[in-house]
């Protein structure tokens, strides 16, 4: 009956979602009874960490094929220990490779799939999940009715949890893997810079920021706050900004604890993707912008104007 | 060369999201349905792909008879035909057991979907037909040409871009730069009407997930004005009151 999470990793460290996704399996456990046993693919620097967040075991994977991630050798290789250690709750973060590898998972272990997971389960007569559905624009309730279960947990969903242990870790080889038909020739990642979906704070700017020149005030403000940055669709469109930074309905869905909307009306499709936010802020130059009845803080005022002030009045504030 | 593109129908993106039935069943009164927008982009580059080399593209959707009209309209951007398989579809597995059914013996150069649909956002089927059919999977491509056999790609990974390059067959899920979407112009619409669009009956397939019930998000309690001139008031509320920063 044990909780299987795949510990996914950034330069070797494990990350935030990995952590919380840990947690999430620890609280499973405690429910049903069972093991969590993490297993870490790749070299990550210090496996032994995911024992203060609730994992019992960490299982070391090694093959030279994990450098690159391919989607179908990671779930092999994954579903396999996943099936010798007897996993009946399969936890994966509901990030890009997370969700690339949820599925196969799940085929390979004739599971149950459940992705965009915002919440623990409630496990009182069978196994019912919450998950995100049309786009931020509302939750669904979902019976999972197979023995095994694969959930996908969106970051920033549950609190990271301490226990104060240490787990003990085994390495182990993976079974015979197969060839892959992918070839990665290479990789651009942005260094230093928070993944939007993964941002604890998001400032993101609209059409009000009046053109792409003016957008460093938007990145000082969160460089200031620790924050990514994001964009209204309108901005992208124009190609002010890159549309990896569009947040709404067909852009990202993020639920930061802090989204600052600078200069964004706030249209159904916008807000579809940015209302799961603990706390919004919107400054808008419009008192009647449709965005402010989303709000809990807003400012009057136009952007290139407020800006300025704001930036001022973040440094003295987090300097202190 | 043969594509197959797969399509779901969702809500417009305008939509106001309603319940019905004690919160069990989505309101679709007076929803206007559309084909996903990621779809229409997977779509729009297999078109370009399969058309300059004379190859077909065939559009697959998993769902009732009221999703013709928006089938139709993939076919008016220049899907060669269509196949529905006729079956009120339950979660992203039963889609995917079907199409992948449907795909098994057809011998398919490569598979699109979109990213994810934008009614339940399960961004899954691409790696379950993957699964399925024992080929890669390839998620959130922003790119893609295919020479001799051989795809090139760029996909979205967490914190930045890949570069990859994979053998045919494979499937893959379209994200948001890989093209403009197709608008269907008069020709296209009056070809689309007489193009084959063939209902498929489904196979049997397990039922892993039943949606018990909806709920929409907590409304705010209302917002706090701040003066714009005392943005130290806002960073003060946000420190202190909201603990957010």
């Amino acid at each position: 009956m044990s909780v299987i999470v795949f510990a996914e990793t950034r330069d070797q460290q494990y990350k935030k979602s990995t952590l919380e996704a840990v947690s999430y399996g620890k609280e499973i456990a405690q429910k049903t009874g069972g093991k969590v046993i993490a297993v870490s693919m790749g070299n990550a620097s210090d496996p032994s960490l995911l024992g203060n967040y609730g994992a019992d075991e960490v299982i070391t994977l090694h093959s030279d094929t994990f450098s690159a991630f391919s989607p179908e050798i990671y779930a092999a290789a994954f579903a396999d220990i996943c099936k010798n250690l007897g996993g009946k709750t399969i936890i994966i973060s509901n990030t890009y490779s997370g969700k690339s590898m949820a599925g196969r998972v799940a085929v390979l272990l004739q599971a149950a799939l459940a992705t965009n997971v915002v919440d623990y389960p409630d496990t009182t007569s069978g196994f019912r999940i919450k998950r995100g559905v049309f786009s931020g624009k509302a939750f669904a309730y979902v019976d999972l009715q197979s023995e095994t279960k694969v959930l996908a947990i969106t970051p920033n969903s549950v609190e990271i949890k301490t226990y104060g242990t240490t787990a003990a870790v085994s390495a182990h080889q993976p079974a015979a893997l197969p060839a892959s038909a992918t070839r990665i020739e290479s990789t651009q990642t942005v260094s230093g810079k928070v993944p939007l979906t993964e941002a604890e704070i998001v400032v993101s700017a609209g059409r009000g920021m009046k053109g792409p020149e003016n957008w460093h005030m938007v990145e000082e403000l969160a460089n200031s706050l620790g924050a990514a940055t994001a964009c209204s669709k309108p901005v992208s469109d124009m190609h002010w900004r890159p549309h990896s930074e569009h947040v709404g309905q067909t852009g990202i869905t993020i639920k930061p604890n802090l989204y600052i909307a600078i200069g964004i009306s706030g249209a159904i499709q916008h807000l579809a993707g940015v209302s799961s936010s603990k706390v919004i802020v919107v400054i808008n130059k419009d008192a009647e912008a449709p965005f402010f009845k989303a709000a809990d803080y807003g400012i009057v005022g136009d952007a290139l104007e407020v800006l300025p002030k704001l930036i001022q009045a973040a440094k003295t504030a987090t300097a202190g | 060369m043969k594509v197959l593109v797969c399509m779901s129908v969702v809500p417009d993106t305008t939509t106001k999201i309603t319940f019905t039935n004690n919160d069990t069943t989505f309101n679709t009164q007076g929803v206007q349905f559309i084909m996903n927008p990621y779809d229409e982009l997977a779509l729009t580059k297999a078109l370009d792909i399969a058309e300059p080399v004379g190859g077909a593209v065939t559009i697959i959707h998993v769902g009732t008879a009221d999703a013709e009209p928006a089938i139709r309209k993939a076919l008016s951007m220049g899907a060669t035909d269509a196949v529905r398989i006729n079956a009120a579809p339950t979660d992203a597995q039963f889609v995917a057991e079907q199409i992948a059914a449907y795909a098994q013996d057809k011998a398919f150069d490569f598979i699109m979907t979109g990213r994810e649909s934008i009614d339940y956002n399960g961004g899954a089927v691409c790696g379950l037909l993957g699964a399925l059919l024992g080929i890669p999977s390839i998620n959130v491509i922003t790119q893609l040409s295919v020479t001799d056999k051989t795809a090139h790609l760029e996909r979205d990974i967490d914190g930045g871009r890949e570069t990859l390059t994979c053998s045919l067959p494979f499937v893959a899920s379209a994200q948001k730069d890989l093209c403009e979407p197709r608008i269907p112009n008069m020709r296209g619409i009056m070809a689309a009407r007489t193009k084959p669009l063939q209902a498929v009956e489904p196979i049997a397939s397990a039922n892993h997930a039943v949606y018990s019930r909806f709920e929409l998000p907590q409304p705010k309690q209302g917002v706090r004005m701040i003066s714009a001139d005392n943005p130290e008031e806002l960073l003060h509320l946000l420190r202190n009151e909201a603990k957010v920063i």
